[in-house]
């Protein structure tokens, strides 16, 4: 018997396809709420991988609030995609503490490893590569997050790994 | 009952080191040898140099370490003896004589890699919800004087002193108030707030039921930051755990109070940890930093009176009810007083927390208790206090940690993170990080801020190119100066202190070989 909470990981590869009816669905499971546009968004982005366009003026309308606002609380925060991701999505941390553990040489290692860009998604859709400020990872850095999943302590080994992986 | 019990943590740090594949193989061999073994998932120890690290209690009671373990260390080790606490390879005893956790005091982090985080029962064995009951023997205004003269001040970063704010917001009319907890733990080099919430979320719970019990608050919020995915769902599933057994809801553990809390998410801004920006995020709009007055104790969220505390003051409170504020105030230095969770974080030895007493030097801390670098390179610097901490060089390693001793040396304490760099570290580009990092998660709001990160940046490039090296310092501190006194919020006011420790103390990094490195990239 083993005891102790999972953390819920985004079911990759298995979001919806994007529905006026299940947006609608998503919104009205949230009303009850205090301040519901954060998770709402949340939801939508767990559902669909995204936050479509569409969403934003069901979500305005439920909440009595201007498009502009859904529009410009959705763009403030980094957490929320305008389209969807690649079919892997690999966060390196490259805030201070693991630039200290070597950071920047890893960084540079991953991105070449992937042949993506950081902030990018590579032309064939298989993976999405974005920079992350600390994954609380700080005493085994350097830290990677790959399609929900943490990694401290990135070495060589770990970077073949995370290659192998999204190339399936 | 199983016949036998390991501890196998499910700390986010642990996980990263493969603590999950360490249980599975465990779980695994239990099951293939028939054995009946109760696999805990525990919070850490803190001594993450040693995650995977697995306990055991043997027969006889004693609770005995192995670690690191590797998934394929788990069938050498059964054979060994493990469950009866063999010695073996990767033995450690009783881990709470390893140097660096005897050392400790540990009031706030008692529990934390100890208990069962999800197990209520383990957790009033262990103390738990004795600081409440007190609370509720005592009444409001009696629980806030408590937290009043333990001297207890607010472990977020600034230090404000936390009975003051729970008094104001006391003093407010009867109405719908709120406790609302900081766990956006943005500041590289820190992680307290997730292992406690990881290791003992219950803690945090009876510390915001205490708060609210004290103030006049029945509701509550936990604003923790989305890259912490083991936190949230180890706090959704004790809240969950506690509304059952009547902890949370009306009528609290039979008393009069009512209060019920909930989990909230951010979404990637670092911005969103400073207190009237989380305010706005809450409420569900972009996270702009609120000029004050009003203060968030008297209009804070949805406008009500609002207690804001960060996850380790909240934690804080039910060792300070149970044990008295004496027992608290009793250690510590100067105006800090009680126990401060450090962080040990970087190019480290010994990397993990450790809680003890204000006062330790941030020498002892770097060089005795985390060992120096892990690289065996030397220590070069140090940042202290996250990304708007200053960088200490080694001839500072005499100062007190304690809030006054770093503000004399144009330094903070922030969160207690301490980051380790060795000496291959380029001054320069740190300099130039904190300007980056403050112009991307700038909220825009003031123009010191948003333009002047962008333009620090840019010059410092300059230097570091060799161009124009000494006029080009002269507008980097200008700016710095600028930022320090035009910004809204310590975003923009304090990132001049890792720009300028860096070019105080280590002006040599600072367009080196000037100017003939120009046409060097
Ligand atoms: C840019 C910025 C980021 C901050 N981030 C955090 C944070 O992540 N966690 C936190 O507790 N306090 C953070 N603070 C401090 C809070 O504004 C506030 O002082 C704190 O939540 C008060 O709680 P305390 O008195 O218990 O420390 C931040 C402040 C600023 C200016
Ligand atoms: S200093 Fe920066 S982050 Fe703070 S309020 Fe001003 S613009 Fe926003
Ligand atoms: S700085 Fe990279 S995990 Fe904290």
């Amino acid at each position: 018997m083993t005891t102790g909470y999972a953390a819920t990981s985004a079911a990759r590869g298995r979001y919806e396809a994007w529905t006026p009816a299940r947006g609608t669905e998503i919104i009205a499971d949230h009303l009850a709420m205090e301040g519901a546009t954060l998770p709402i968004l949340h939801a939508m982005q767990e559902t669909f991988g995204y936050v479509p366009q569409d969403a934003v003026p069901l979500i305005a309308d439920a909440l009595n609030l201007s498009r502009a606002e859904v529009h410009g609380t959705m763009t403030f925060y980094h957490d929320f995609r305008h389209e969807p991701a690649g079919k892997h999505v690999v966060k390196v941390c490259v805030a201070e503490a693991c630039q200290a553990a070597g950071g920047h040489v890893t960084s540079a290692q991953v991105s070449k490893a992937l042949d993506c860009a950081f902030g990018e998604t590579r032309p064939d859709g298989q993976v999405t590569l974005e920079p992350i400020y600390c994954l609380g990872l700080c005493s085994c850095s350097p830290s990677a997050m790959v399609n929900g999943r943490l990694i401290g302590r990135l070495d060589d080994e770990a970077i073949e790994e995370i290659a192998a992986e999204c190339r399936s | 009952m199983s016949a036998h019990k390991i501890y196998v943590p499910g700390d986010a740090a642990a996980v990263a080191l493969g603590a999950d594949k360490v249980a599975q193989a465990f779980a695994d061999a239990f099951k293939a040898k028939g054995l009946d073994v109760q696999i805990v998932r525990n919070g850490s120890r803190g001594m993450h140099w040693l995650e995977p690290l697995v306990e055991v209690v043997t027969p006889f009671g004693r609770r005995v370490g192995y670690g690191p373990v590797n998934p394929k260390d788990v069938g050498p080790l059964l054979e060994a003896g493990l469950l009866e606490g063999q010695s073996a390879s990767l033995y450690l005893g009783n881990v709470e004589k390893i140097p660096f956790f005897a050392k400790q005091q540990r009031f706030t982090f008692a529990r934390c890699g100890i208990v069962d985080p999800l197990s209520l029962d383990d957790y009033k064995a262990h103390d738990g919800y004795k600081g409440l009951a007190r609370a509720i023997e005592l009444g409001g205004p009696a629980t806030v004087e408590e937290v009043f003269d333990s001297g207890l001040r607010g472990r977020g970063g600034a230090g404000f002193p936390t009975g003051i704010k729970w008094r104001t917001v006391a003093q407010t009319p009867p109405q719908q108030k709120y406790i609302v907890c900081n766990a956006d733990e943005g500041d590289s080099g820190t992680f307290a707030d997730r292992m406690i919430m990881e290791g003992d979320p219950f803690t945090l719970i009876e510390g915001m039921t205490i708060a609210g019990l004290a103030v006049g608050a029945t509701k509550g919020y936990v604003y923790c930051r989305s890259e912490y995915p083991h936190a949230i769902a180890a706090m959704n599933g004790a809240i969950k755990i506690a509304r059952k057994a009547g902890y949370l809801g009306q009528r609290i553990a039979g008393s009069d109070y009512d209060f019920d809390m909930e989990v909230r998410v951010g979404a990637g801004a670092y911005v969103c940890g400073e207190e009237t920006s989380l305010l706005e995020s809450l409420e569900g709009r972009r996270g702009l930093v609120r000029a004050k007055p009003p203060l968030p104790a008297h209009k804070g969220l949805f406008g009500r009176p609002t207690v804001i505390n960060n996850v380790v003051s909240l934690c804080s409170v039910p060792f300070i009810l149970a044990n008295g504020a004496k027992t608290y105030s009793d250690v510590g230095f100067g105006r800090s007083r009680g126990t401060m969770p450090i962080q040990l974080a970087g190019n480290v030895k010994y990397g993990g927390l450790f809680e003890c007493a204000f006062g330790i030097t941030l020498g002892e801390l770097v060089e005795e208790v985390g060992g120096g670098t892990f690289t065996g390179r030397p220590v070069r610097a140090v940042q202290v206090g996250g990304p708007l901490g200053a960088y200490f060089p080694t001839s500072l390693f005499d100062t007190e940690f304690d809030y006054e001793a770093f503000a004399k040396k144009d330094g903070l304490i922030g969160h207690g993170g301490i980051v380790i760099f060795d000496d291959t570290v380029d001054m320069a580009r740190q300099a130039r990080f904190a300007m980056e990092f403050c112009g991307v998660e700038s909220c825009g709001k003031c123009t010191p801020c948003r333009i002047g990160a962008v333009r620090g940046v840019e010059t410092l490039d300059k230097v570091i190119a060799g161009q124009d090296r000494e006029r080009n310092l002269q507008v980097v501190e200008d700016l710095c100066h600028t930022m320090k006194l035009g910004s809204l919020c310590a975003l923009g006011g304090f990132t001049p202190y890792p720009v300028m420790s860096a070019i105080t103390h280590f002006p040599e990094d600072f367009g080196r070989g000037a100017p003939l490195s120009v046409a060097a990239e």
